[in-house]
């Protein structure tokens, strides 16, 4: 096989910038952001799928960016922690980076990006009316983001392992910005 | 000590450091971009014990992007033979003697690296290195009754193996009442959210390497001297350390292997492990095997404790946990024995893991303590105020502080344990049946000489520098606020700079004694550089700067009993159809000495607790006899607590006062917070269904057998 | 991993011609689970083709109350889905059941059916495994089971089907939609789409090289009848089934069962449909002593290890459970 197949141009929507990168197939979204765009505030826990630390918004919907290949993910538009300030339109902290800070919802900060890039999706799910494993009523759903128990954002956010054992803040921040807004400010 | 007026100790000030944690700035050992960097991938071991015969580089160097593979040809040759100043920096020294040998110890051992352009291609190269083996029968699983097992002359908490004060083997035999039960707990991982990593890069004979690292001071100690270098020629540096649990308390072989490549390719080099290569490469709590025999009056008081325990180590390492230490202080036994044993397999590395020894052992005690309540009749709360002790059983010395009854008693009322009924299986709520269960918590308030600077500008700002790491404690933030105390300014005017080796002698975020060293070498040096600014009478223009170092004021401290002390309380519920069994509530009551700030401590606190919850109900890394390694190896198999699985987890420090600990009259709570928990919930769990699982963790399959009976709705 | 070329196909025939002209490619779809294996070194394609974009990715409920579900709609619309949410809220409750909430908005349909098991020695490449290496061995027999397959293995492997999707399908009786590489549509009951390990357990599906399931097809639910999905597992979220249940359950005005289906999950080498079950539960009530019963029927054949033969009193109790929970509903929270 020709060494260019194996290889490839991808263009990205970053935080709101359009970025081009030539990347080797084999490079996950994460190690692009990571390795090849100085992005470095997606963090690598496992690599697998398995821990959340990774979680990106791609296309507006929480990914594990471990787990795409950037160059499957060419067009797509992707928000990283370090944009995530940008979504309320420019300000300093987004309400639920500041709701993270307020409840000591992080200790060594290595899942914190994740986390708080898996709370917008998770919200923005909800705001779709889209039931979790726990929800009462499957049929019924629930009625946007601000209607989530503690019950709802601990299933929701268990994509996401904090060995810290930061999850009382954690689902304590998101409940907070879900009631206020439900996390589209 | 300072006389300042407290203002930002004892605040929950929000971490300094929260910002660029929350959003993204803050950078990790993998996250430094230096010029023309490449990646190293091990090529690890597929054999347990034997010798490596071959190493067949070829078709690696033939991918596209191998620079280089390492081997034990062409690695620099490390000063093994080294000696080191501290015991367990020296224990490190085998595992970081990469590539020295031919000999495997392990499955899982580096025995070459692949050095690329690119991960993918570093990967991709280890995959397609051949390695030839001699390989030898191997024995990687533990036994209690291995004759091969031994009692060490010390284990890590530097005390005898064996202890005994009074005949305790007699007193059991002739006690009215006795408990006699065996206990395990088995491999546990701590498995921090950031890997093993770092960064490593050489400037001629100066190496500095961005390390995933609890202590880069001490770090800096064994791999200067392997590479036979001064101290001060290797630069640690470790700003922002994603959790470390005592896992990277010592540097481990990522680190080693980093340096190793960088060294071989002139370049700098980065290292992070994957999931699987951290199960054999990072060291893991060992497993233990505990025989708890406690004898006891009718009235309760204890008149025997025999608490004996079989760990595992390497061939390489002599690692014996503290596993019965706390056994001989925690009650007033008149005749008690503690023995620890070690067996040394063909298996990875043990290591320290949050509340070593402490954590496994003060399970089983407490765990046999609530046995002896049951047998007894007797309410286990107050099974433990009759046998409180007014001063060390051990070694008759007085506490400093101690107030384990003012918690269990604190936590009562706040629990809700009045009026509980004893009686196992008594309570059902729809399909679930609920337990509570309690246990005492214990670890040792130890200080270690610290250095720290202290420098004052002339627009009115301070620099305090001192190597600490803060690995998500939030230490950063308290020396923060010590610092600003100490100078007695608002906190904006101080900057603490940490987690820098070429700062001075510091040691390592560990064993609960990191905050309360560095806190005073600050605190001295702020007040040095108060009375040299009032020396010169004003800070001039270019500043004035002053060192600190706590040597002799920790030699000076008079000998007593320091530790603290805390109370568990768990409320467990296990569905009747299934076994699945959750975790209502817990509640710690902790009697810590001061808090200087409630909100990253009790972070820290519920974040052990938490760690307690998995390690009573999840968490097995499982050996794998065959292959001599664990056979799950990610986190996808190694469960860790979910956000699901922590409902209402909180805590209480009670107010303590002791003078006699330390400048900042704190006694550290890194690690007592998951001491005790998860003899609680197992207490819990024979509360609510009558059946004692003495084998942690406790899963659905070994509560299963009891739920038969206790269907009826 | 291997370098590989990346072609994103953008219609059926395409993909297939790729696949033909390539004998080393393999479809990629959501690659929660491929490019996973692909890191692990248990999988290595030459060539990855992407079949994301050719149209499957809608769900087109029938006025009949059937439903075809394209091969390529994300777990996670698929439970969002309003129309299945109301007509079939065990699979709803299935697939969120599954993995977690960034792992369900990349997976697919198809990508779900064809998940690899996570036996450990299967994912571990240093370590035999006939399933990976045919005939290298089984170390899980003899060691690391406790996750593993009770009902449906063989000697030569004891692997278990992952996932919790199709357990719910099993049970509500799922046809899969296959595109040959000639371009001919077939459909099968899901149940036959797995093949159980016998002496080749590397072959774990009737596909043949460059089929591609188009889609899955459900038949009305019966009309009355009430499901539910329960999965058990050793943390409340975000962990695979030990056991898994999916029932559907129609009973008569005197309680007795009508009409039930039973699928069963972290079981087997497939979704394990509970068919004899399902048989000797017909026409009497959902008591424990007759789920007992039916259970012992359909686990008679069970081939358990020492350390999941737990699973064997777990799937009937869960079963008996989910029942009784399906005439009589508690609140679980």
């Amino acid at each position: 096989m020709l060494q260019d197949d194996t290889r490839s141009e991808v263009s990205l929507r970053i935080n709101g910038v359009d970025r081009t990168v030539g990347v080797d197939n084999r490079a996950t979204l994460l190690d692009t952001l990571r390795e090849g765009l100085g992005l470095t505030g997606a963090k690598k826990g496992c690599d697998h799928g398995q821990c959340g630390a990774c979680t990106v918004l791609l296309d507006g919907r929480r990914v594990n960016s471990c787990l795409q290949l950037a160059v499957a993910a060419d067009g797509g538009e992707v928000v990283t922690i370090e944009g995530v300030a940008g979504l309320e339109g420019g300000g300093d902290l987004h309400a639920l980076q500041r709701a993270f800070l307020e409840h000591d919802a992080l200790q060594c900060g290595y899942c914190t990006p994740g986390q708080i890039c898996s709370a917008l999706g998770a919200m923005a799910e909800a705001e779709r009316g889209w039931p979790s494993h726990v929800t009462g009523d499957t049929s019924a759903g629930v009625a946007g983001a601000a209607s989530l128990d503690a019950y709802e954002v601990r299933e929701r956010m268990s994509g996401n392992i904090c060995r810290c054992g930061a999850y009382g803040g954690i689902v304590a921040a998101v409940l907070e910005v879900a009631e206020a807004d439900g996390g589209r400010s | 000590m300072s006389t300042t007026t407290q203002r930002a100790t004892g605040a929950p000030i929000v971490r300094v450091d929260g910002r660029a944690k929350v959003t993204g700035a803050a950078q990790y050992a993998y996250e430094y971009p230096l010029e023309n960097m490449a990646y190293a991938w091990p090529v690890q071991s597929t054999i347990a014990k034997g010798r490596v015969e071959s190493i067949d580089d070829s078709a690696a160097l033939a991918r596209p992007g191998v620079i280089a593979v390492l081997t034990p040809d062409n690695v620099a040759r490390l000063q093994v033979d080294v000696e080191l100043p501290l015991p367990f920096l020296a224990a490190a020294v085998p595992d970081l003697s990469l590539l020295q040998s031919r000999e495997v110890a392990f499955r899982g051992q580096i025995v070459a690296a692949v050095i690329a352009t690119s991960l993918e291609a570093a990967r991709e190269g280890a995959g397609a290195v051949e390695v030839g083996y001699e390989e030898q029968a191997h024995d990687a699983v533990l036994r209690f009754d291995d004759d091969r097992a031994y009692v060490p002359g010390v284990v890590n908490d530097f005390s005898p193996g064996n202890v005994e004060r009074g005949e305790a083997d007699r007193a059991f035999a002739e006690a009215p009442v006795r408990i006699d039960a065996t206990y395990s707990t088995p491999a546990e991982h701590a498995v921090p959210m950031e890997p093993h990593s770092a960064t490593a890069a050489w400037d001629g004979d100066r190496l500095t390497i961005y390390n995933s690292d609890q202590g880069p001071f001490y770090s800096s100690l064994p791999i200067s001297a392997l590479f036979g270098l001064d101290p001060g020629q290797v630069e640690i540096v470790a700003e922002y350390v994603g959790g470390g649990f005592g896992s990277k308390a010592a540097p481990r072989p990522p680190t080693m292997l980093a340096a190793l490549a960088a060294r071989l390719v002139d370049r700098p080099v980065k290292v992070a492990l994957n999931r699987p290569q951290s199960f054999s490469l990072t060291t893991y709590r060992t497993p233990t095997i505990q025989r708890l025999r406690l004898g006891a009056e009718r009235d309760g008081r204890l008149a025997a404790i025999v608490h004996e325990s079989v760990q595992q180590s390497s061939t390489l390492v002599e690692y014996t946990e503290q596993s019965v230490s706390s056994t001989r202080l925690l009650y007033a036994a008149p005749d008690v024995r503690t023995t620890a044993r070690v067996r040394r397999l063909d298996v990875p590395t043990p290591g320290w893991l949050r509340a070593p020894g402490d954590a496994p052992g003060v399970y089983a005690l407490e765990s046999a303590v609530d046995e002896l309540a049951v047998e007894l009749g007797m309410d286990p709360i107050e099974l433990r105020v009759r046998n409180e002790p007014d001063a060390d059983p051990e070694t008759g010395q007085p506490f400093s502080s101690r107030n384990l009854v003012g918690a269990l008693r604190e936590g009562a009322a706040r629990f809700g344990w009045e009026g509980r009924d004893p009686a196992p299986a008594s309570r059902r709520e729809g399909n679930w049946l609920v337990g509570t269960g309690v246990a005492a918590a214990h670890y040792p308030a130890l200080v270690f000489p610290s250095t720290a600077q202290a420098r004052a500008e002339a627009d009115g700002g301070f620099v305090v520098r001192v190597g600490a790491a803060d690995i998500g404690t939030g230490a950063r933030t308290v020396l923060t606020q010590v610092a600003a105390d100490a100078l007695d300014v608002p906190l904006e005017r101080v900057r603490v700079d940490i987690g820098r080796a070429s700062i001075g002698v510091a040691p390592f975020a560990g064993g609960s004694i990191g905050t309360a060293s560095w806190s005073w070498a600050v605190e001295k040096a702020c007040g040095a550089l108060l009375d040299a600014v009032q020396e010169h009478g004003g800070v001039p223009p270019e500043g004035l700067e002053v060192q600190a170092d706590t040597t002799e004021d920790v030699g000076a401290l008079a000998e007593m009993s320091r530790g603290g002390y805390g109370a568990q309380f768990a409320e467990v519920r296990v569905d009747v159809d299934t076994g699945q069994i959750r975790v209502d509530r817990m509640l710690g009551v902790f009697a810590t000495g001061r808090v200087l700030n409630p909100r990253t401590a009790r972070s820290q606190i519920v974040g052990a607790m938490t760690m307690g919850l998995s390690m009573a109900l999840m968490e097995i890394a499982e050996p794998d006899p065959e292959f001599g390694d664990f056979a799950n190896h990610d986190l996808a198999s190694y469960h860790v607590a979910s956000n699901a699985d922590v409902r209402d987890v909180d805590c209480v420090f009670l107010h303590e006062d002791d003078k006699n600990l330390n400048s900042i009259g704190g006694k550290g709570i890194g690690e007592i917070g998951i001491v005790g928990a998860a003899a609680a919930i197992a207490n819990a769990v024979h509360h609510a269904i009558g059946l004692r699982v003495r084998d942690l963790p406790i899963r659905i399959e070994d509560v299963r057998p009891a739920l038969q009976d206790l269907r009826v709705r | 991993m291997r370098p590989f070329a990346y072609e994103r196909a953008e219609d059926p025939a395409e993909a297939a011609a790729l696949v033909a002209e390539r004998p080393d490619a393999a479809f990629l779809a959501g690659g929660t689970n491929l490019v996973d294996l692909m890191k692990l070194g248990v999988a290595g394609p030459g060539t990855l083709v992407d079949v994301r974009r050719l149209g499957y990715d809608r769900v087109e409920h029938r006025d009949d109350g059937g439903v075809l579900i394209g091969a390529t709609v994300k777990n996670s619309e698929l439970a969002g889905d309003p129309g299945i949410r109301r007509r079939f809220p065990a699979l709803s409750r299935a697939i969120l059941a599954g993995a977690s909430g960034q792992l369900r908005s990349a997976a697919t349909t198809a990508g779900n059916l064809l998940q690899r098991t996570r036996c450990v020695y299967f994912q571990d490449v240093t370590k035999p495994c006939n399933k990976r290496e045919p005939g290298s061995g089984c170390p899980a027999i003899g060691g690391s089971h406790r996750d593993l397959a009770v009902l449906g293995t063989s000697d030569h492997c004891v692997a278990t089907y992952p996932g919790d999707m199709a357990v719910a399908l099993a049970a509500l009786d799922a046809l899969v939609h296959v595109r040959g590489l000639d371009g001919e549509a077939r459909a099968l009951p899901l149940e036959d789409l797995y093949v159980l390990p016998g002496d080749t357990p590397h072959r774990e599906t009737v596909l043949e090289r460059g089929d591609l399931i188009t889609g899955v097809e459900l038949p009305a639910a019966p009309a009355g009848a009430a499901m539910h999905y329960r999965k058990v597992r050793d943390r409340w979220s975000y962990a695979f089934a030990l056991v898994s249940v999916a029932a559907v359950l129609r009973t008569a005005g005197d309680g007795t069962i009508d009409e039930v289906r039973l699928a069963l999950g972290g079981v087997a080498p497939r979704p394990w449909r509970a068919r004899t079950a399902e048989s000797e539960l017909i026409g009497k009530l959902p008591t424990p002593e007759n789920v007992q019963a039916a259970m012992g029927a359909e686990l008679a054949g069970a081939r358990p290890l020492p350390d999941n033969a737990f699973k064997l009193d777990l799937a009937t109790d869960l079963v008996g459970a989910v029942l009784r929970d399906l005439t009589e509903p508690e609140e679980d929270r």
